[in-house]
């Protein structure tokens, strides 16, 4: 059984009459310990589905089974708890909290997760260490830079250990340097057995990840699959696929 | 997410906007001032009327009054006795349930006067033993009459400090106590020695003042000495008490009735009888018993009537309640006004944090935790204004005491306190509840997405 099942997922969004298919019948399975990249032009709906793999926005049609569990059956309860305890989310756009410093920021996770003080300063440092921001644990998002921002926003994804991280364009703020350092960051999780989703721009960034799924107007236009070309590194070329 | 993290990220928040909250709290703080105040006030008359009562004989005196005859009785009238001795004896001798019978005899428009000085009494009344229970009344110097003073209708008399003070002069002037026992005064002209003198009554916050007053060193006084007496600030019933001057029934009969009465006879008919019960739980029993009695000395004519304290008693506890409900109102009033307030502020709140509710939502949030958050942080608010507002209330307290000097001072009670916390927090839940239900149910992504 696939940690993540999709079947014929379907967003649409009514603007005044329009009709705006964000994602059109998406279908596919990420299974544990997977390093998977999502690529696609702007407003193809990458967001959306990534939004949708992380129990954060529902479907207008369509199932998703995490773990075995409906998600369209889940209370709000437990989605709240899946969301904390098995994904972590790094957004676009940060969506860190102005009010609290970096350190209080990476704890947030663990103080809905229950965990008392000392160790949820010890994790949030620990995490902190692996993106190189320990060093900055007590200043405000407003004083970093955007990539610096980005990866607290890692850190943050990463401190409750979740089984699978979705990542939208964690690399799309930060140099190539360091964003190979997040890129082998993501590699190491995954060999800990952890499932890591980006979605990102970069086409070479893309074809760093064994399995790669292209998307174009809400729908799965190339699907590069390791298991499928019997390949485990994927060439920079895309081979083409599948079609969905 | 545990309550002590709720509660401690609600205070932070609470602290970030420091004059927002504070002017929201305001409200509460007024609210909650004017409640406990209020209660206070009312607890001050409370005992002022308690005290009086108490000063005026307690509630289980009953007086035993004349009346006009009844009119199917009216061709009796001129056979109507009156009270007289004759119905205390009956009285004591055939209703043991009551307690006590103290007969009065009062001598009207009297005047006393000691050397140059000269003063009015409230009540100079001709007495037995018997009314020192009846009217509750301390002898603190001297002594009270005796039977042989009864007996031989002796010019001699018991006075309240209110007459010492007029005669002999104030001890807080003289800086020492006065005792005129010996002292021979005259009543309408007659010569009477003082035998004893009663202890001062006064009301709780007057002896207080008095024993602030009279410890710390006399402060000298520029220009004429001012009338700043401690029985004027003091209940009128007090006043009253300490200018009694009591003498033997039988010298009131012999010296002052002598002129009036016929066949040679003072007139006996006597002013007053009060009488008390042994049980209050049983009056009606020992009133009906003395209503017997009495119809058989007056020969079936009904000029009397026993009025209890119970009515009076009645009236007390009514305007007690009276103004409790009216502040109490009041005060609920502005206590709901403090929490529209709190709702409001509650509201523009989360409208300015909803992109940090989608954010702390997606890192697993539940919905519970969010309301919790959101009612944690009125909560925190209202009770906060509660506690500021008990502060304040002692202010305006004082300031009230000192608009409106009565002899009640106010008394802040702990059950008002408590009343105005418990009031305010639910308040601040109820003020709460709709921002924090709107909080929770907040989506996640579209939270995120508000701009
Ligand atoms: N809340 C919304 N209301 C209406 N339309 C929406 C909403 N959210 C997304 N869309 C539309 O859905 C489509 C997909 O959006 P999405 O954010 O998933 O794109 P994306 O692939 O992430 O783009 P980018 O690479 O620029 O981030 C877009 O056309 C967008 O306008
Ligand atoms: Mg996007």
């Amino acid at each position: 059984m696939a940690l993540l099942e999709l079947r014929d997922v379907h967003k649409t969004y009514h603007l005044g009459g329009e009709e705006i298919r964000a994602l059109d019948g998406v279908s596919m399975d990420i299974e544990a310990g997977e390093f998977i990249s999502i690529i696609g032009p702007s407003g193809s709906g990458k967001s959306t589905l990534m939004h949708i793999l992380g129990c954060l926005d529902s479907p207008s049609r369509g199932t998703i089974k995490l773990d075995g569990l409906m998600i369209e059956k889940a209370t709000s309860r437990q989605l709240a708890s899946i969301r904390n305890q098995k994904i972590g989310f790094v957004f676009q756009f940060f969506n860190l909290l102005p009010k609290l410093n970096v350190l209080q920021n990476v704890e947030l996770p663990m103080i809905y997760a229950g965990a008392n003080a000392k160790e949820r300063r010890d994790r949030a440092m620990e995490a902190l260490q692996l993106v190189q921001l320990e060093n900055r644990a007590k200043h405000r998002p407003s004083q970093l830079s955007g990539g610096q921002q980005q990866r607290v926003a890692i850190a943050r994804a990463l401190v409750n250990s979740p089984r699978i991280v979705f990542a939208d364009e964690p690399t799309g703020n930060l140099d190539s340097h360091t964003g190979e350092a997040i890129l082998n960051l993501f590699r190491t999780l995954t060999q800990q057995g952890r499932t890591i989703v980006l979605v990102t721009h970069d086409p070479e960034i893309a074809a760093l990840t064994p399995r790669r799924i292209e998307i174009r107007d809400g729908k799965i236009s190339v699907k590069v699959d390791p298991r499928l070309a019997g390949l485990d590194r994927v060439p920079a070329v895309a081979e083409p696929g599948k079609a969905a | 997410m545990n309550l002590w993290n709720t509660i401690a990220v609600g205070f932070k928040e609470i602290w970030a906007h420091k004059s927002r909250s504070l002017l929201t709290m305001l409200g509460i703080v007024l609210g909650v001032a004017s409640l406990v105040a209020m209660a206070a006030l009312v607890k001050g008359m409370e005992n002022g009327m308690r005290e009086s009562m108490v000063a005026m004989g307690g509630a289980d005196k009953v007086l035993l009054e004349d009346q006009e005859v009844p009119p199917e009785q009216e061709h009796l009238a001129e056979e109507a006795p009156g009270r007289t001795m004759l119905d205390v004896i009956s009285l004591r001798r055939s209703a043991p349930l009551l307690k006590l019978v103290s007969p009065e005899m009062e001598l009207d428009y009297t005047t006393i006067t000691h050397e140059d000085k000269m003063v009015n009494p409230s009540e100079c009344v001709g007495v037995w033993p018997a009314v020192l229970d009846m009217n509750l009344h301390t002898l603190e110097h001297g002594r009270f009459f005796t039977d042989l003073d009864e007996e031989n209708a002796n010019s001699v008399c018991v006075i309240g400090t209110g007459i010492r003070d007029e005669l002999f002069g104030t001890p807080e002037k003289a800086g020492r106590e006065i005792v005129p026992i010996g002292e021979v005064i005259n009543i309408n002209g007659q010569p009477f020695t003082i035998v004893g003198m009663f202890t001062r009554y006064e009301g709780e916050m007057d002896r207080k003042l008095r024993e602030l007053a009279k410890s710390k060193p006399a402060e000298k006084q520029a220009g004429p000495s001012r009338m700043k007496g401690w029985g004027r600030r003091g209940g009128w019933a007090f006043t009253r008490k300490n200018m009694t001057v009591y003498m033997p029934l039988n010298t009131a009969w012999l010296k002052f009735r002598s002129s009036s009465g016929t066949n040679g006879m003072p007139d006996p008919r006597l002013s007053s009888i009060d009488v008390k019960v042994s049980d209050m739980n049983r009056l009606e029993p020992a009133l009906q018993q003395a209503r017997n009695v009495m119809m058989m000395t007056h020969r079936g004519i009904e000029d009397f009537n026993f009025r209890t304290q119970e009515n009076q008693l009645d009236t007390i506890n009514q305007q007690i309640r009276n103004a409790r409900l009216s502040g109490g109102i009041i005060a609920a009033i502005s206590l709901l006004v403090g929490g529209i307030g709190i709702m409001n502020i509650m509201l523009a709140s989360i409208n300015e944090r909803i992109r940090e509710i989608g954010i702390c939502k997606a890192v697993g949030a539940s919905g519970f935790s969010i309301f919790l958050q959101i009612l944690v942080e009125s909560m925190a608010l209202s009770i906060l204004g509660a506690v500021a507002g008990i502060g304040a209330s002692y202010g305006l307290v004082k300031i009230m005491a000192a608009i409106t000097p009565t002899g009640n001072a106010p008394v802040i009670t702990t059950d008002a306190m408590f009343v105005a916390v418990g009031f305010s927090a639910a308040v601040g839940i109820f003020a709460g509840l709709f921002p924090a239900i709107k909080a929770a149910r907040l989506h996640p992504i579209q939270a995120l997405r508000y701009e």
